[in-house]
């Protein structure tokens, strides 16, 4: 009894959130499309599934590793800078197209992701996580300003050029250029090939079976550390693809250019529910659509995008800090 | 011959001495139960033999030869399979690909799809519940499908640890004898229990162990009549 009514006026509390936050939306989408018009609306729709999109493919590696080995890896998002430069380096310099210049981002990312775990995380395994988290921010940083040096590539602005021609096509007013084409088509390509190597082979359901329980999984005869280093692999593949997708949509590329989409998707990871395939999606996809929400109808809206994004993460620790499709954790001994 | 040979078994949790120099044994085609309390070091000695503890001292051979540094994926595949405590299923998993998932080391899909259908013979409920979560099983069922993906890797010995663990009693009693009846198939048995009545009674030997120690041995028949036994873990007076 005395539970009930300690949780009850908590409970109630975060519904009427909930439903004020759904009843905000909703009144200030009517609202906008009335105001700016409809055409004005769906633009920044799509143009937030662009974003979104690219979000998810950063998201995948930091909640599938989460999902695994319980860290989250802070330097995934300059793997997925590493993966802009690569294919820069395949489109300016050995004048490859789109399609060899992503699959070569994408196998660079797998091999510098898997050589990082190997160095950075393997021999911290039985460590406290916070040892291992540590190690992941000194990683970051080690990428970020190892790769602004000269030798490697330099500490300027470089400006991308993008494979392909951009094209862009009227429909009713709405624009939509073959870059969020592409973007939509590659991401949904890779997801769709993820969710077939999870859910329909064996080694996807041997990951599976070892971001539940670890322990089990070993009884089974299945090798721990073959799994996760297919699991750094998978996401770096993702980041990589994401890098090059990122680049052409935005095409300026830095050492430090992936710390604001990886926080962003790392955010997105969370607010899905972290540790969770499909929650990274939406929440990539919601956050897409927040930022660029926001920059199309909020006054000042370009300089209030990443206060949004991150008043999210902030939102989502008070309302359901397990996210949208996650589940309570359960600390077992 | 023996299937099992240990010698002189010591295991720590860092400070804490776990196993403090065990020896036994299992002949092929046996049921060996180890009994004793809580603590008593009974689920550290099936982890070791699976090769999720380290030893650090001692040896462990398999039908003659010593897996003491084996790694536990490996250990599956040289025929010794574990149904851990408390079943461990994995719960968002499907029954099916539970059971698939047992079956990891092989490679043969003919095989294994034999495999389980002799694991439905066994346990004809889990046909049924296939494409359930193995999550949403009852523990009776969770029981069944630990102990149907334990079987899933065709093993020559079987750890069972403390199988009737939160069940009724009607339960206890449908699993111990399919335990005796996958034995009778040739497949031996060490089996962990605190239900120390039930698993003598289908065992052909056991060991009672005592804060890392093994404090006595017998046939399952010399065990049950002793006093000691009988009083400390039978729970008569």
């Amino acid at each position: 009894m005395k539970l009930t009514w300690r949780r009850l006026p908590l409970k109630l509390i975060a519904w009427v959130i909930y439903a004020l936050l759904a009843a905000g939306i909703v009144y200030g989408i009517i609202g906008l499309v009335r105001l700016n018009g409809s055409v004005f609306f769906i633009q920044a729709i799509l143009d937030g599934l662009k974003l979104g999109f690219v979000y998810a493919l950063i998201a995948l590696g930091y909640t599938m590793v989460y999902g695994i080995v319980r860290l989250i890896n802070f330097a995934h998002c300059d793997v997925f800078m590493v993966g802009a430069f690569a294919s820069y380096y395949a489109i300016t310099r050995f004048g490859w197209g789109f399609v060899p210049a992503i699959l070569l981002a994408m196998v660079v990312c797998i091999l510098l992701n898997i050589t990082i775990e190997r160095v950075a995380y393997k021999p911290l395994r039985n460590a406290p996580r916070i040892t291992a988290l540590i190690t992941a921010i000194g990683v970051s940083f080690f990428l970020e300003y190892f790769t602004a040096l000269k030798f490697a590539f330099g500490a300027d602005y470089i400006t991308y050029k993008r494979p392909f021609e951009v094209v862009v096509w009227d429909i009713g007013g709405v624009l939509i250029s073959n870059i969020t084409v592409i973007i939509v088509a590659v991401t949904i390509l890779l997801l769709l090939l993820l969710l077939y190597v999870i859910n329909k082979t064996k080694i996807g359901k041997a990951m599976r079976a070892t971001s539940l329980d670890k322990t089990a999984a070993r009884l089974m005869g299945i090798n721990i550390d073959g799994i996760i280093t297919l699991t750094f692999a998978i996401g770096a593949a993702l980041a990589g693809a994401g890098g090059v997708l990122y680049a052409i949509a935005f095409p300026q590329i830095w050492t430090f250019m992936g710390i604001m989409p990886g926080m962003k998707a790392f955010v997105a990871a969370v607010l899905g529910g972290i540790g969770n395939i499909g929650g990274a999606v939406i929440g990539s996809l919601l956050m897409g659509e927040i930022e660029v929400l926001t920059v199309s109808f909020v006054p000042f809206g370009s300089r209030l995008r990443d206060l949004f994004a991150f008043l999210v993460l902030i939102i989502v620790f008070i309302v359901k800090p397990t996210g949208i499709l996650g589940e309570p954790q359960v600390e077992k001994v | 011959m023996a299937i099992l040979e240990i010698t002189d078994l010591h295991v720590s949790y860092g400070a804490i001495r776990a196993l403090q120099g065990i020896s036994f044994n299992i002949e092929q085609g046996e049921i060996v139960t180890l009994i004793g309390a809580n603590g008593a070091g009974k689920s550290t000695t099936l982890r070791t033999i699976s090769g999720l503890l380290r030893p650090i001292h001692g040896d462990i051979r398999y039908q003659g030869n010593s897996i003491t540094r084996v790694p536990a994926e490996k250990i599956v595949k040289l025929g010794i399979s574990q149904v851990p405590e408390g079943r461990q299923i994995f719960s968002k998993l499907t029954v099916r690909e539970n059971l698939e998932m047992g079956a990891f080391t092989r490679k043969d899909k003919q095989e294994i799809e034999e495999s389980m259908e002799r694991v439905f013979t066994s346990f004809p409920r889990l046909k049924e519940r296939l494409k359930q979560l193995g999550g949403t099983l009852s523990g009776g069922e969770q029981q069944m499908l630990a102990m149907g993906r334990g079987l899933m890797s065709r093993p020559s010995l079987l750890l069972l640890d403390e199988p009737s663990m939160g069940l009724a009693p009607i339960l206890v009693e449908e699993i111990f004898s399919i335990i005796s009846r996958i034995n009778a198939d040739g497949v031996s048995i060490l089996l962990v229990e605190q239900n120390a009545a039930m698993a003598l009674s289908i065992a052909n030997r056991g060991y009672v162990l005592e804060t890392g120690k093994i404090a006595l041995a017998g046939t399952a028949a010399e065990l049950l009549s002793n006093p000691l036994v009988q009083t400390a873990y039978l729970g008569e007076s």
